[in-house]
This record gives structure tokens, C-alpha cells and sequence, in this order.
């Protein structure tokens, strides 16, 4: 097989089948090759106000969002310099009214498609409608396996039961399904009983993700935050379940990296393997790239090409390798393992991007975060903050929005 | 719309194997290589396996396949469906292949 791929350490490989994972291997660091898969946030708008949304808090208006023909000339651009996957997200992508069309054009100029959806504005035309436009992959997102949990996050009435249907249809149309649970305090209590629904759904993966602080998400840390027993609890649960359901059902699992001793390569490392559309056609290292104040990104309504800004631009460039590194990531054996983990964590949790990601044991700010993350687990305020464009609304007794 | 799942197919020479519709199979123009897009993934199949994959049309049992390789590359029969059978029923178990349907209509 090509040399020109396998840029980074190859996976194991079973040499009778003749088949090796390449992702995450797309893109050459030394120079920058194009990656396999981008993520197209197409819009903002969402009719779930999820409070773990790692959307940024100042989200991008309506009116801000590239027009079809825009992203049309996007999806060409991109399936022209080898990009092979899209993945269309948001938001929610259905919010947009020229979905199929955009679905359509990527099948058009040879992409592999990938909807990732609350499912709740889909209609069973509308999803078979996609599905013959070439559409290749759906992924929903729950809340909870009950509606009261549910309903109560997604901070939208009848959300679960909407889900549910949509799943049906989804594997009803023969297109392969992806359960996409996002984990956090107020709902690991349920995981058995979700993973049980994925198999229920006749999923072919589930994503057990633990909450990321970004966005969202981090102005509501503390009445999502796990304890440290819950998480443990969570690790022992999922691998109980992988071994189980070998061959049934594939299980994803993101661990919250507040209790981590190593960070995450978030991203693969930074301008490494991945690029984001914004809605409004931001080129973004990762989706909450924007929440770094200071840093410039390049749009496609720039002069510049997809290539060009994705090769040259400032903000690529500027945490990109291990040049830029401080101590003690730079003399740190693991530095080309995880990349100095998360730009925009250490941003948001020390004010520098440039600084140790603190999820790593070896930040001088590691012990306080842990300290952090244990108080606001223990404190146990389940209150939310509601996602919405009106910058966020504060759940109220007896009526969470739902 | 059938709820059986052929999910774990057991290949045999009389298997009529098919990439099912999340799993396609296409030639990387920019890095100059064969793939396998899947959801979340992107696979790299070797010569062989390309060449074998590119015979699964759901039509075309695995027996006719053994056949067209075994003349091509004038090789003994047996050694050959031994080694396609094994490779497609890896493919299989990993979700890359699927058994063609009989039509009911």
C-alpha cells in the first residue's frame, strides 16, 4: 500500500484482509497534506437548546450563513483537492431548507456523506429524500433513553420520541445509523439503558461522548460535570458492553478530560488532520477555534482558496508542529503523541492558547482543574443554561424549556 | 422493508457478496490510491482486495470469482477460493460486505 498515506504510526493491521485504517493519516504534517474528512457546520440555528453544545456562545445569525450556491462551490472546492468525507452538522443541518440539494451536490462531485442530526425536523419523505440524493451515513444525537431526561436536556418537548421514529426510519431506509450520546452528570446514570436502546435501534455504532467544555458547554461545567466515581463507573460499563456486543454494535468512547492524567491529541493536533466550516464560512482548526480571541480566521469568501488558507494561513500555522511549544511540553517526551492536547482548553482555562493543555498532568494548573472539576461535581447545581441565540436562558422550575 | 440485518454473513462459495451502501469503494484521485469510505472511516484495501471487491456485485457468486482469478493468474483453484473466502469473510466481519437479497418480487 501507499507510503504517501501512512504518515503517522499505521494501526494495527490484519494482514489477511488487506485493509488498514487510514484516518487520522490523511494528511502529511511535514507538509500539511489535505484531510480526509471536514466537518460543514452549515448553520447555527437549532431547535434543541441542548446545554452541552460545544457550539460557540456567540453563534453565527441566519443571516450570516453562506447561501447554497456558496456551499455548492465549497463541496466542489473541497472534492477537488481530495477531501473524501463531509460531514454536514450545525447546529442542525436540517434546519436549512436546501439540505437535500447540498446532499445531493456532494454526492454529485464524489463525496461521502455523513448527516449529523437532533432528527427532530426530519419527516419520513424528507429523510427518504435524502437518502436517494446519495446521502451515506446518519448520526443522531440523544439526550437520554427516557423522554423525562431527555426532553429536559434537549430543552424541547417530545425531542426523544421524535428521535426514536427518525431511528426507525433510518434503518427502515437502509441507511447505517450512528447513536451519538452525549454523557455528562445529570445522565451517566442512565448509560446500560442507552447503550441497550442503540441495540434496540439496530445502530451500527454507538458514541459514548463525554461532555467537552467548549462553548456551551463550559458556561454550563458545573451542572454538567461527572464525579470521578461516575466516570469510572462509565469506563467499566462501556467495556463490559464492547466485549458483549463484539460484532452487533461498535461503541465509541470520549472520556472528559478534566480527570485525565494525559490530555487528548485534540484534533489529531492542531491543523494537522482536520479543518471546520463555520456558517459563515469561517476555515476553523476545530469547531470552537473561534472562542480563542486574537487569532484571525480566513473565510471562503476570502480571496484565498480552501488549499491555500488550510496550508499558509496565521491561524493554521500558528500552533501547528511543536515549534511553537512552551516548557513543558517542549521538552516533553510526549509532545509529538498529543500535540500539547487542546488549544482552545487552554485558552479557556488558563487565558493563553499557547500554554500546557491543564487536562495534562504535567501543567502547573493540572491539580487546580482536577480541584475544580471534583467541587463542581460535588456541589451538585443541575440547574442549565439554555442554548439559544439571546445568549443563553436559566432553566426555571417547573419549566426547563422544554 | 426486510428487518433481517445480514449483518454477520457466513461466505461461501455460493455467497453473492456486495459492498452495502455505506461502504464504497473508490479510487483516490489526489493521493492516488484506492479507499473504502465508511462512516467515520476511511480504509486503504490492497491490490488484491480491490480486485476482488471490484467482482462483488451481488450477482456474481464467489464461485465465478475463484474462477476468473484462478484463470487469470493461472493459479490451482483450491489455493485461491481458499485465500478469496477468507478475505471476504475478514471484509464481512468488519462490516464491508454484505449477501446480495433475494428479490421476493
Amino acid at each position: 500500500m501507499s507510503t504517501a498515506i501512512t504518515d503517522t504510526k499505521p494501526q494495527a493491521t490484519d494482514p489477511k484482509d488487506g485493509l488498514s485504517a487510514l484516518e487520522g493519516r490523511g494528511s502529511i504534517a511535514e507538509t500539511f497534506g489535505i484531510p480526509l474528512a471536514v466537518l460543514a457546520e452549515i448553520t447555527h440555528r437549532c431547535p434543541l437548546q441542548c446545554p452541552y453544545c460545544s457550539n460557540p456562545v456567540e453563534l453565527d445569525r441566519g443571516g450570516t450563513e453562506l447561501t447554497t450556491e456558496e456551499w455548492k462551490k465549497v463541496l466542489t472546492e473541497l472534492a477537488e483537492i481530495g477531501v473524501l468525507q463531509i460531514h454536514f452538522s450545525g447546529g442542525e443541518p436540517t434546519a436549512r431548507k436546501d439540505i437535500v440539494e447540498l446532499v445531493q451536490h456532494a454526492t454529485d462531485v464524489g463525496l461521502y456523506s455523513n448527516l449529523i442530526t437532533s432528527a427532530v425536523l426530519l419527516t419520513r419523505e424528507k429523510l427518504a429524500a435524502l437518502a436517494d440524493a446519495g446521502l451515506c451515513h446518519v448520526q443522531i444525537s440523544f439526550q437520554g433513553n427516557e423522554p423525562v431526561v431527555a426532553n429536559r436536556v434537549a430543552g424541547f418537548r417530545h425531542a426523544h420520541q421524535k428521535k426514536l421514529e427518525v431511528a426507525k426510519w433510518t434503518r427502515e431506509l437502509d441507511l447505517p445509523l450512528t447513536v451519538n450520546a452525549v454523557m455528562h452528570r445529570q445522565n451517566l446514570f442512565q448509560l446500560p439503558d442507552i447503550i441497550q436502546m442503540a441495540v434496540d435501534l439496530d445502530a451500527d455504532r454507538l458514541e459514548v461522548a463525554n461532555v467537552q467544555y467548549y462553548g456551551w458547554a463550559l458556561k454550563n461545567r458545573a451542572a454538567l460535570m461527572p464525579t470521578i466515581e461516575q466516570i469510572e463507573e462509565c469506563s467499566r460499563i462501556v467495556e463490559e458492553a464492547e466485549a458483549r456486543l463484539k460484532g452487533t454494535l461498535a461503541i465509541d468512547f470520549v472520556v472528559p478530560d478534566y480527570y485525565a492524567l494525559r490530555p487528548k491529541k485534540c484534533m489529531g493536533g492542531w491543523g494537522r488532520q482536520f479543518f471546520n466550516i463555520s456558517p459563515a464560512g469561517k476555515i476553523l482548526p476545530c469547531h470552537a477555534a473561534e472562542s480563542i480571541t486574537g487569532l484571525e480566521f480566513e473565510s471562503v469568501r476570502s480571496n484565498h482558496s480552501i488549499a491555500w488558507i488550510w496550508q499558509n494561513s496565521e491561524a493554521f500555522n500558528r500552533y501547528r508542529g511543536t515549534g511553537w511549544m512552551p516548557e513543558p511540553c517542549r521538552s516533553c517526551e510526549f509532545k509529538e503523541v498529543d500535540f500539547g492536547g487542546c488549544r482552545c482548553q487552554a485558552f479557556a482555562l488558563t487565558g493563553d492558547a499557547g500554554n500546557t493543555d491543564p487536562a495534562c498532568t504535567l501543567s502547573p494548573l493540572h491539580e487546580k482543574i482536577f480541584k475544580i472539576a471534583e467541587s463542581e461535581a460535588a456541589a451538585d447545581n443541575n440547574r442549565f443554561i439554555y442554548r439559544n441565540f439571546a445568549g443563553g436562558t436559566l432553566e426555571t422550575d417547573g419549566d426547563h424549556g422544554a | 422493508m426486510s428487518a433481517a440485518r445480514s449483518r454477520n454473513i457466513n461466505v461461501s462459495e455460493t455467497s453473492r457478496p456486495v459492498l452495502p451502501r455505506h461502504a464504497k469503494l473508490k479510487f483516490d484521485e489526489t493521493r492516488k490510491v484506492w479507499v473504502i469510505l465508511a462512516p467515520e472511516r476511511v480504509l486503504a484495501p490492497d491490490e488484491i482486495a480491490v480486485e476482488v471487491l471490484q467482482l462483488c456485485d451481488g450477482v456474481r457468486h464467489v464461485a465465478d470469482m475463484v474462477d476468473l482469478l484462478a484463470a487469470k493468474y493461472a493459479a490451482p483453484r483450491e489455493a485461491i477460493a481458499t485465500d478469496v473466502v477468507a478475505m471476504l469473510q475478514d471484509l464481512a466481519d468488519k462490516g464491508f460486505l454484505t449477501e446480495a437479497r433475494e428479490k421476493t418480487s
